[in-house]
């Protein structure tokens, strides 16, 4: 291992960065670190303190600087101002690598490993020193920090097969595995079953009792409160706040959520519990509503024979009301994909069938759906949900091409799609300088606004949202919750909402549906109490009681 | 970036959103020229720089460049030197619009040589029988969508493979152009092969039966037929909904079978209009200049088309510039080699120092961040096994 313009590594974990300092000295130190990009400026003035054996929680919606923050720790990015001490010292970390030698290892939001590849192969390539591999070494090292972290990997299992949460114990061990003594975690529960989460707050006390200094990165509150020693509040690139860890310990929980809510919203929205930004964030219930009984969507034991890396569904059915939102939770992978494709037509069944309306579809094309009511919010939204290369409008229009009265005897009515576009830019607050600006210019939260513009306007009767609110800031996703409802509630348009976020789903939906690899292994009614934890156990494969 | 962009958003719009699209159309004009001028600039200065790079050569290989560019214009546009360039530009046009078509539709036909050389052939053996037995105008428009029909025909298989199976086409035209250009050369040195010749060559049709000549000129009327093409070609691509559903598959292919499009129609349709167009710059060339084709004749347009098309950004209208372009270079580069003791393909070295500034000076404009997308896309477009 080489070392930079920088200290040495400092190797295993639990040893002291600095054997001199005591409890009280940061392992690391941030100080008034600025990062602009063109056009917004990412962190203005932070400071930050890291010190051993705690959990510094930073707390924040997307796009307000975390990510960026993180980045220049751990090398991807340089600041424009400001140091960075690592052990009292001032370094430069212009590298990953100088960040690994410096002992801070990043564990990324989605896997940095190679799936075919064993746990103890993907662990092996983090260290190519030499020529030679040393697996009998490898096998020790791994037997020590799995101990170390309590839990159980077999290093011969390939890593694609693992459970999600064990992937990630995975990763953990990998950014322990050259040496970190600082441990930086991206959003590590977004992609977590309620016992996944569980699972790495075990890990978390280990690690802290190894005297590691952990980052986690969160936009969820409670997250903040139940796992962190000290949370910094960012907002706009700012700190706003920041909780210590007598703070932590002597308040109640909901004490310290009004603190943060006060941090973030202003002084004024500590007492309002109304605010749509505090529901996102704390757990909620939700009132059973009466609904027709008209049926507009069944799904009747459908089956997709999927392709390499995908997941088959097996056996599907399930019946949507009018103006019911059915829900589909899960962890990411297990078929959810590849029935919203199905139900789209994106893909053949290989048995079974789908009425819509009364009309048989199982064999029907997209656009036929398309025409009979069905609409597809698609997860994918930047490889299939828009053209980068097309203005706006087009993308608008991408599902009615050829269609009156855009297209008359084939010819594009321009002055037609761009007047049109441009209300539904303007009713669905997509920010673009012009319709004729191209899609792929604009931000991950305004394309997705255009996908929806595109498929709720003409009349929808049933929609499948894929993920619809996956990677987008609190204030988009509140607005897209909103308009996902009061479809529902004022137009009566159905909905098949699939999402990885549990929240998302007691929040909003009727039903709901648990699929576990390729199967809808039962369905919950989202009303009363304990849905959550009854779709926890589905998540898992248990047996849930459901109808 | 993304997610940092996006906290510039205010409170979202909240009630009926459904029914806005029902809004009433205002009239704003809208400016739909947006001026280019700054490309065509580059363009010009690419060329400049490349003719000062040529003369270097030129130097250094013991002649005087400005005797040889001056050879070139006066061949090339002087006397009837024009009228020849304007005849080449027919078959060039042609053939870049088959490239058009199929490029822009995300569709990679490499196989335009082998298109190109049977439906030559098959013209030029077809050609004597059908012009003695029928009417002139009737046998020439017959043997047009011969050469339309056959160039159109030879896209098939690759379309069908790449449609159903995803089979990447790049591999199955090249295949397919190999097998056409060998199929076009047993026929002329076997069923086709005139008896009056040592040269294995197909017979020679009437001079006065060709293409007629635009009066006043020895310009074939085929330069029209090209340039309606292109015209033609240019509305449907940029105020049509077939121009349009064909660009969304170029532009992206998931994109296409989301938005529900037929893509193995689109597919099928853009390959046969590919070839079509590939074969019907065969015929324009064989009827309207040559009137016989000879074995192991192969001009090879192809490539250099290929660059052309691309530099032209896949605009039909632009390809007319370009291609005007390459005629005279080619046209008088052949005179002007030929007075300075050089090979005839020193112009290619030319033309080649031509195309590669066009690129440079493109891939500078485009930025960093654009370069590093035009390369996941050609890594994209050249990945194997796509879905169909």
């Amino acid at each position: 291992m080489t070392t930079n313009n920088t200290v040495n590594s400092s190797p295993a974990v639990g040893e002291s960065v600095d054997a001199t300092a005591g409890a009280s000295a940061p392992a690391v130190e941030v100080l008034r670190i600025t990062k602009a990009f063109p056009g917004v400026v990412a962190n203005k003035d932070i400071s930050l303190s890291l010190y051993k054996g705690e959990v510094h929680c930073l707390l924040g919606e997307n796009g307000a600087g975390k990510s960026t923050l993180m980045n220049i720790l751990s090398g991807m990015y340089q600041p424009d101002e400001g140091t960075i001490k690592v052990g009292g010292r001032t370094v430069v970390i212009d590298t990953p690598k100088a960040a690994i030698d410096l002992g801070i290892g990043m564990v990324y939001q989605h896997s940095t490993m190679i799936p075919v590849f064993t746990v103890l192969e993907n662990l092996m390539l983090g260290a190519t020193e030499r020529v030679r591999l040393d697996r009998k070494a490898a096998e020790t090292a791994l037997a020590d920090l799995s101990g170390k972290l309590a839990v159980e990997i077999e290093p011969g299992a390939v890593t694609g097969k693992l459970a999600l949460g064990q992937q990630q114990q995975v990763e953990i061990i990998k950014a322990l595995w050259s040496g970190s003594s600082v441990l930086i975690l991206d959003e590590p529960t977004s992609m977590l079953t309620p016992q996944g989460i569980a699972d790495l707050q075990e890990v978390l006390v280990q690690l802290k009792q190894h005297g590691l200094a952990i980052v986690f990165i969160t936009h969820k509150l409670y997250e903040a409160i139940e796992i962190g020693d000290r949370v910094s509040v960012l907002k706009q690139g700012c700190v706003v706040g920041r909780l210590e860890p007598e703070d932590l310990h002597s308040k109640s929980a909901d004490e310290l959520q009004a603190t943060i809510v006060g941090m973030m919203f202003g002084e004024e929205a500590r007492s309002l519990s109304e605010v749509a930004e505090i529901k996102q964030m704390s757990r909620l219930q939700r009132e059973k509503r009466d609904l027709s009984s008209t049926l507009v969507l069944e799904v009747n034991n459908v089956s997709v024979k999927a392709g390499r890396g995908e997941v088959d569904v097996h056996e599907v059915s399930l019946q949507v009301r009018r103006g019911e939102i059915m829900g589909i939770a899960g962890v990411d992978g297990n078929g959810q994909r590849e029935l919203a494709e199905a139900l789209a037509g994106q893909r053949k069944l290989s048995r079974g069938d789908i009425v819509l309306t009364g009309h048989q579809v199982g064999r029907a094309s997209v656009a036929e759906r398309q025409k009979l009511g069905l609409r597809f919010v698609t997860d994918d939204r930047l490889g299939e949900g828009m053209v980068a290369t097309l203005p706006v409008s087009l993308n608008l229009f991408l599902k009615r091409i050829g269609e009156r009265p855009f297209w008359k005897g084939g010819r594009i009515q321009e002055e037609m799609i761009c007047d049109s576009a441009e209300s539904l830019v303007r009713a669905f607050d997509i920010r673009t300088p012009t319709v004729e600006t191209h899609c792929g210019a604009l931000s991950g939260g305004n394309i997705q606004k255009m996908v929806l513009a595109r498929e709720l306007s003409f009349e929808p009767k049933v929609v499948v949202y894929n993920k619809p609110t996956y990677g987008l800031d609190v204030k988009t996703t509140r607005t897209i919750r909103d308009r996902i409802r009061e479809l529902s509630d004022k137009k009566g348009v159905s909905a098949v909402l699939i999402s990885t976020d549990l929240e998302e789903l007691l929040d909003l939906c009727d039903r709901i549906g648990v699929m576990f690899r390729g199967r809808l292994t039962g369905v919950v009614e989202n009303h009363g109490a304990g849905v959550e934890a009854q779709v926890g156990k589905l998540m898992l494969g248990g047996k849930g009681d459901s109808m | 970036m993304s997610d940092l962009i996006d906290r510039e958003l205010t409170p979202a719009v909240t009630g009926s959103a459904v029914e806005v699209v029902e809004a009433t159309a205002r009239a704003v004009p809208r400016n739909k020229w947006k001026t280019s001028s700054a490309q065509v600039i580059r363009a010009i200065l690419a060329i400049i720089v490349a003719f000062i790079v040529g003369a270097v050569v030129i130097l250094l290989l013991g002649r005087n460049p400005l005797t040889f560019y001056a050879d070139i214009f006066r061949a090339g546009v002087l006397h009837a030197g024009w009228e020849d360039s304007v005849t080449r530009m027919s078959v060039l046009l042609l053939m870049g619009m088959g490239y058009v078509v199929a490029f822009r539709g995300g569709i990679w036909n490499i196989g335009g040589d082998g298109q190109f050389l049977l439906s030559a052939a098959i013209i030029a053996g077809a050609g004597p029988p059908l012009l003695s037995a029928l009417p002139m105008g009737f046998a020439l428009v017959i043997l047009s969508l011969i050469g339309v029909v056959v160039g159109g025909s030879w896209t098939v298989l690759p379309a069908y493979l790449r449609a159903s199976y995803g089979l990447n086409e790049i591999i199955t035209t090249v295949m397919m152009s190999f097998i056409g250009i060998y199929v076009a050369n047993i026929l002329i040195k076997g069923p086709f092969r005139s008896e009056q010749t040592t040269v294995p060559q197909t017979n020679v049709m009437p001079f006065e039966k060709l293409l007629p000549k635009i009066p006043g000129t020895t310009i074939p009327i085929g330069i029209f037929v090209a340039l309606a093409v292109v015209v033609g070609l240019h509305y449907v691509m940029t105020r049509t909904s077939i121009g349009l559903r064909l660009t969304v598959m170029g532009a992206n292919a998931r994109a296409a079978l989301h938005a529900g499009l037929k893509v193995k129609r689109l597919i099928l349709g853009a390959f046969f209009a590919s070839g079509a167009f590939i074969g019907l710059g065969a015929a324009m060339e064989i009827l309207g200049v040559w009137g016989y084709m000879r074995a192991d004749w192969n001009p090879k347009y192809g490539l250099t088309l290929f660059a052309m098309v691309f530099l032209a950004r896949l605009n039909a209208l632009a390809v007319i510039p370009l291609t005007g372009m390459f005629a005279v270079l080619t046209i008088g580069g052949h005179a002007a080699s030929r007075n300075a003791d050089l090979p005839n393909d020193f112009m290619l070295l030319l033309v080649g120092l031509i195309l590669l500034l066009m690129t440079l000076a493109e891939l500078i404009t485009i930025g960093k961040a654009g370069r590093r997308l035009l390369g996941q896309r050609v890594v994209q477009a050249l990945r194997f096994g796509r879905e169909p």
